[in-house]
């Protein structure tokens, strides 16, 4: 779950990591009476999960409070690499910026532990410092147990190379910032830029902090960062029934169990649309193991209340799950569905296999529902829901 | 022979007494595992009856391998205490540790294995977030089925459970010597690697089919493992090449970031190390068929 700029700004003004002043404002009426409190100036800055806004316009100036409102209303609204700015923030000016430095904790996949990254090249896009001047980038293994203490930091500091002048501070910045990495569960933290100002001190003037959801167990707060504003309303719908969807842009709904199957019926439905007018997977939905008929019912709702779904292909494979449920819970789903008064027109190609698969092929037939068409083999069932999806097209 | 788990494996549950821990402790028994107890420092003195059998409660993973020589434990407990349970059992130094609990927060993934490098690796983590493992005819360590196929000469490792399933029942005249479900999260315990050497090792697999997914580098280190150490032949399928960028496919790892862990690079190396990938499970089925017949 990645934040915006203000809320990884509160974060690391929480765990001590210095910061400018800033509030986040959603109607540029707010603007004045913050920029009056920050002095009678501030920065207008657009609050969007994408690199590159201050080159779009999406960072002004304002020199009175007036202005401030005059640049928040110009701001708000704008869209930036097709992000629509709904917030800003009024922010204090960073004082006169002497260099720009680079600091990070992230997740090592790879290594199976957690990264440090520091660069005294920063104020840059660091993949591009990482691809053009390596040397630049310090890469210092944290071990998850021993974390960030003032000597690890110093480790750091050493190994990007930071001026003498700086070093303590730097290394200060990197014990907090070790804090909110931890603390706050997080996959990613990083400061760009860590800025040097004509004082002396050294503040971090914009940050990414990116959330492990699966950390939401320990932290209720976590559901006030999700950007509701921005999700997809199907998606915001499917999260409010507990399920397991991501929109996509093409024909076919898609309904599994297990992420990995439900991953690889994408594909496949992909690979049956390049011989049906080249129609794609609409969504992926995994509805877990149990697939009660509760769960089945919420998840064709989703699914046939997406516009741009012309098939329905419903793939299990019973494991834990035992198909003849499954089937049940299809035919109740439909039966439910239709007491609501939604009238089911697109067609559902179902394939079942594995535990009582017999059993819920039995079930399904007997039931007899027009628009429910079995196929018995998951790349057959693939290429009937794009026979169907372009058919309908 | 097999891989990791064998009919002499001497398995115990942490979180047995919890409802998935006892629904899959009765599967597994089912399934003709030696499940010799469970762990559970609330209820250790306890007997549970599961359909006849008896298994005793233990207070402590220590305790349970003092009294029972356990060398496997299988891990249920929920994702809050999953940690503790992890460190409890390498700690103990226990062998293997197969981890099913999913949702387990990376810091926590991240702790855990820190804490088993620091012991000296003593113990072989599987997992979390996956179904475990299965040496068909002879023990269940998990939550695969084990009436999908029986005992044969094809090892399997995958990253997500539904399709070790689905490759299992692809394949099930054929049969497998073990199946490995390593799981989706963006730190594991064992990798495919781990599975490729020990199948590579292992006499009774003749074939290896590994199962990848979108997300890391897993996939192109296993190719580059295999074009250096594997002589067996090694049938791939990757999942996720319709997945967009930067949105995660149900699996907490599984998510393609920028350019990086896209399936199409996962199976052009794969290829590059000379191993067959299909473009669906059927297809990757009958490239191991068409192996195996010569």
């Amino acid at each position: 779950m990645d934040l915006f700029e203000y809320q990884a700004r509160d974060l690391f003004a929480k765990h001590g990591v210095p910061v400018l002043a800033g509030e986040v404002i959603d109607t540029p009426e707010g603007a004045r009476e913050i920029t009056e409190r920050l002095g009678g100036k501030s920065v207008v800055k657009a609050q969007v999960k994408v690199g590159g806004r201050g080159k779009a316009g999406g960072v002004k100036l304002a020199a009175t409070p007036d202005e401030a409102v005059a640049r928040a209303t110009d701001i708000l609204g704008m869209d930036i690499k097709g992000h629509t700015v709904h917030k800003v923030m009024i922010a204090e000016t960073a004082p006169e910026i002497v260099e720009e430095y680079y600091v990070s904790y992230l997740l090592d996949r790879t290594n199976r532990t957690f990264l440090a990254m520091a660069s005294v090249a920063g104020g840059m896009d660091i993949e591009e410092v990482a691809a053009t001047t390596p040397e630049k980038l310090a890469k210092i293994p944290v071990d998850s147990n021993t974390g960030v203490s003032k000597e690890k930091a110093q480790e750091i500091v050493a190994a990007a190379q930071f001026p003498a002048e700086v070093a303590d501070q730097v290394a200060d910045v990197l014990v907090t910032l070790w804090d909110v990495f931890v603390k706050e569960d997080a996959l990613l933290v990083e400061v760009n830029p860590l800025a040097k100002v004509a004082s002396g001190d050294v503040l971090a003037l914009d940050g990414k902090v990116s959330l492990d959801a699966n950390a939401e167990f320990r932290h209720p707060e976590f559901e006030e960062f999700e950007d509701k504003a921005a999700a997809n309303p199907l998606e915001a719908a499917a999260k409010a029934k507990g399920l397991n969807y991501v929109k996509l842009d093409g024909e076919v709904g898609i309904i599994g169990n297990g992420a990995g199957l439900v991953m690889s019926t994408l594909d496949v439905v992909a690979y049956a649309g390049e011989a049906h007018q080249g129609v794609k997977p609409a969504n992926f939905l995994d509805i877990g193991g149990g697939a009660s008929a509760e769960v089945m019912a919420n998840g064709l709702e989703i699914i046939l209340g997406d516009p741009d779904v012309r098939s329905v292909f419903v793939n299990v494979f019973g494991g834990i799950t035992a198909c003849d449920a499954v089937a049940n819970g299809i035919v109740q789903a439909l039966e439910l569905l239709a007491s609501k008064g939604e009238e089911v027109t697109k067609p559902l190609v179902v394939r079942l296999d594995g535990n009582n698969a017999e059993l819920g092929r039995k079930i399904l037939n007997d039931a007899n529902h027009p628009l429910v068409q079995q196929v018995d083999t998951m790349d057959g069932a693939a290429d009937k829901a794009a026979e169907l999806a372009a058919a309908a097209k | 022979m097999a891989i990791f788990l064998t009919k002499e494996s001497k398995v115990i549950v942490q979180g047995m007494t919890g409802s998935e821990g006892q629904k899959h402790t009765k599967r597994m028994l089912a399934s003709g595992t030696n499940i010799v107890g469970g762990v559970n420092p609330r209820k250790a003195g306890q007997v549970v009856d599961f359909d006849g059998t008896e298994i005793p409660v233990f207070g402590s993973v220590a305790d349970a391998i003092e009294k029972t020589g356990a060398d496997v434990t299988v891990i249920f407990v929920p994702e809050k205490f999953t940690k503790d349970a992890v460190v409890e059992a390498i700690d103990a130094e226990i062998p293997l540790a197969v981890v099913i609990t999913e949702g387990i927060a990376v810091h926590d993934t991240a702790g855990f294995w820190a804490h088993a490098q620091a012991k000296g690796n003593k113990t072989r983590i599987i997992g979390p977030n996956c179904p475990g493992l299965i040496t068909p005819g002879q023990s269940n360590a998990g939550i695969i089925p084990a009436d999908i196929t029986k005992p044969g000469r094809i090892g399997l490792v995958s990253k997500s459970g539904t399709l070790t399933y689905q490759m299992m029942y692809e394949l099930r005249d054929i049969g497998f010597s073990s199946c490995v479900g390593i799981g989706g999260d963006p730190i594991i315990g064992t990798t495919h690697i781990d599975a490729l050497a020990a199948f590579q090792d292992d006499p009774d697999t003749d074939l290896i089919v590994m199962i990848g997914e979108i997300g890391g580098d897993a996939e192109e280190r296993a190719a580059d493992f295999i074009k250096a150490n594997v002589t067996k032949p090694v049938v791939g399928y990757v999942a996720g090449f319709t997945a967009p960028e930067g949105k995660t496919m149900g699996h907490a790892g599984a998510i393609v970031s920028g350019s990086s862990g896209t399936a199409q690079a996962k199976k052009e190396a794969l290829e590059a190390a000379g191993v067959k990938v299909g473009k669906t499970p059927t297809e990757t089925a009958k490239l191991a068929r068409e192996i195996l017949a010569g």
